[in-house]
């Protein structure tokens, strides 16, 4: 702060309450709304504060048994599986395609990288029929493969990598070929190792990114056996307007995002370090 | 491109490590976008027993076709007013956060998570509150006269997926609005408060000016996030009604393609959003590279 004046102090607290009250209105509602048995949500004015039904609502979503819906604790598995499988590819996949493109020189390597490259270029949305019918022809459609492997190149991980890795100094290098080491010990004992910071800032992001996905799911998925929650939570929201169970529909959603968001809370440096980094 | 001074002399080697990512990238990006474009320009009989080539038909026609036409300004009202709504209150807090010194963190923390809400869990929190039954905003806005009702009226559908997606989209504009302003050198700040500019003139005239690389960079990732990323606020709002009022370039990929089977025109929408794609990151490398560079 350049000068002390109180007025303008006051404004910035009053202007970060507002931003903290927008942010977390939504999400209140739903812890609210969680709270209450069916009849106090239908009858017109919403309650604002929390009542006493939280645990029985919770039990539900997670006993009961839904129409065109798998059971929570499925989808929650593979929503699990899914962001695992695509943190853990998308890492592995990228690391070792960066270490190529950093510590070797081949032909075809400018190539490869203007290939990884041009995958920023290629979302899913803008691709959905024919990327669909690829899945669909290899048949992983409702499987954790077709689920996950779809996703799992990146090229912003490739450049994360690539970057750090032309951090490290050369003499490291230079260090570890006179002391005999071949390209595979080099990357294994040294290399790996100093990217620590930087795989445990990515797994965050990626755990997150798997977690939300949504619209791939929900094209190779027609089994409720391969259903994750983003897309439970949704089916059972579409069918509240005709059977309207709010309490329990705000109780699963708040589950749903639970994991992501306390993620977020408690590892916040490595969030952050990992948002800011991949974008660069 | 560079590599390493050293490198490791090997054959095999290099090809195995980039293998898996490129197979991948061919398989599931390059080829399907190959077949976009090819699909783009050819007809499938009713039966999917023939194709014949029917060049640019399927463009001349999206042209003429006012829903597509509507969608495009619609997307791009969207888009602006995502933008600019969750840019402009994310830069408020930052610079409110950044005045602070010690309970600059708690806020921050709090102002972060919802970044780790999906986009369809989002639409789903506000769908529920501006729901016109059971909804707290409807309840409010009756006391002004005003009859919410997103279900019938397109402009009030319209407002709901802007405010879920903003909503969203605060917590990462906040976080690279406050990296960014707390590069920016405080000795001018305080250089320009002896000189006696006050906190505001300050602002704008040294702090916005150097963070316009920021604002330019997160200008074109919130194009790309509302083009993109909201299929799940709207697929869980609105589904693009009523009638097509909220029917955006992406979800209107989804609708024609894989819930209406109309192939080509479906691949030759995917094709204008390639290359829509394609220009903003070029435009992103091209120009954001020098970003935070004072």
């Amino acid at each position: 702060m350049v000068e002390n004046r109180p007025w303008l102090t006051f404004l910035t607290h009053f202007v970060l309450i507002c931003g903290v009250v927008i942010v977390v209105f939504p999400v209140y509602i739903a812890l609210i709304a969680s709270t209450h048995g069916p009849t106090a949500l239908s009858s017109g004015m919403m309650p604002l504060l929390p009542g006493a039904e939280l645990w029985n609502n919770v039990v539900q979503v997670l006993t009961e048994e839904r129409r065109g819906v798998a059971p929570f604790w499925l989808m929650a598995w593979n929503s699990l599986w899914m962001a695992i499988i695509i943190t853990v590819g998308k890492i592995a996949i990228s690391i070792i395609s960066a270490y190529a493109i950093v510590y070797f020189r081949f032909p075809g390597r400018v190539l490869a990288f203007w290939l990884i490259f041009i995958t920023l270029m290629l979302p899913v949305e803008v691709r959905i029929i024919p990327t669909f019918a690829v899945v669909a022809n290899l048949g992983m459609l409702n499987s954790y493969l077709g689920l996950t492997i779809p996703l799992i190149a990146s090229a912003t991980a490739t450049f994360l990598f690539r970057q750090f890795f032309m951090t490290v100094p050369d003499e490291m290098m230079e260090a570890a070929r006179v002391d005999g080491a071949g390209p595979i010990k080099f990357f294994r004992d040294i290399l790996l190792p100093l990217s620590r910071t930087n795989i445990a800032a990515l797994c965050v992001i990626l755990f997150i990114y798997g977690w939300m996905q949504y619209l791939w799911p929900l094209l190779v998925t027609t089994d409720p056996k391969y259903y994750t929650l983003m897309m439970g939570v949704k089916r059972m929201a579409a069918v509240a307007d005709a059977d309207p169970q709010w309490n329990t529909i705000m109780a699963a959603v708040v589950m749903a995002m639970l994991p992501p968001v306390l993620i977020v809370i408690f590892m916040q440096r490595l969030f952050v370090k990992g948002l800011v980094e991949t974008e660069k | 491109m560079d590599t390493k001074r050293t490198i490791f002399p090997s054959q095999g080697l290099p090809y195995l490590l980039v293998a898996p990512q490129l197979i991948i990238t061919i398989i599931f990006f390059i080829w399907p976008a190959g077949q976009a474009v090819k699909s783009s320009f050819e007809r499938e009989d009713p039966f999917g027993l023939s194709t014949s080539f029917v060049g640019l038909l399927h463009y001349l026609r999206l042209f003429q076709e006012p829903d597509y036409l509507a969608s495009v300004g619609r997307t791009a009202l969207f888009a602006l007013a995502v933008t600019i709504i969750s840019m402009g209150l994310a830069l408020v807090l930052a610079v409110a956060v950044n005045r602070l010194i010690r309970a600059g963190t708690a806020y921050s923390t709090m102002l972060l998570w919802p970044y780790a809400v999906s986009p369809v869990v989002a639409g789903i929190l506000w769908w529920f509150i501006f729901n016109s039954s059971t909804g707290i905003l409807p309840y409010m806005l009756e006391f002004f006269g005003l009859d919410w009702n997103h279900q019938l009226n397109g402009t009030h559908a319209m407002i709901l997926i802007i405010v879920a997606a903003s909503w969203k989209q605060i917590s990462y504009n906040f976080l690279f609005f406050l990296a960014g302003l707390q590069s920016v050198p405080q000795s001018l700040n305080e250089a320009a408060a002896i000189d006696g500019a006050g906190p505001f003139k300050r602002f704008w005239t040294i702090v916005f000016p150097l963070l316009s690389p920021t604002t330019f960079f997160l200008m074109i990732v919130n194009l790309n996030y509302t083009m993109f990323d909201t299929f799940g606020v709207i697929d869980a709002t609105t589904a693009g009604g009523p009638n097509q009022a909220t029917n955006t370039l992406v979800y209107k990929v989804y609708t024609d393609g894989y819930l209406g089977l109309n192939l080509g025109s479906s691949s030759a929408q995917s094709v204008i959003l390639m290359l829509f794609v394609i220009v903003l990151t070029v435009i992103q490398f091209r120009y954001v590279e020098r970003r935070v560079q004072y």
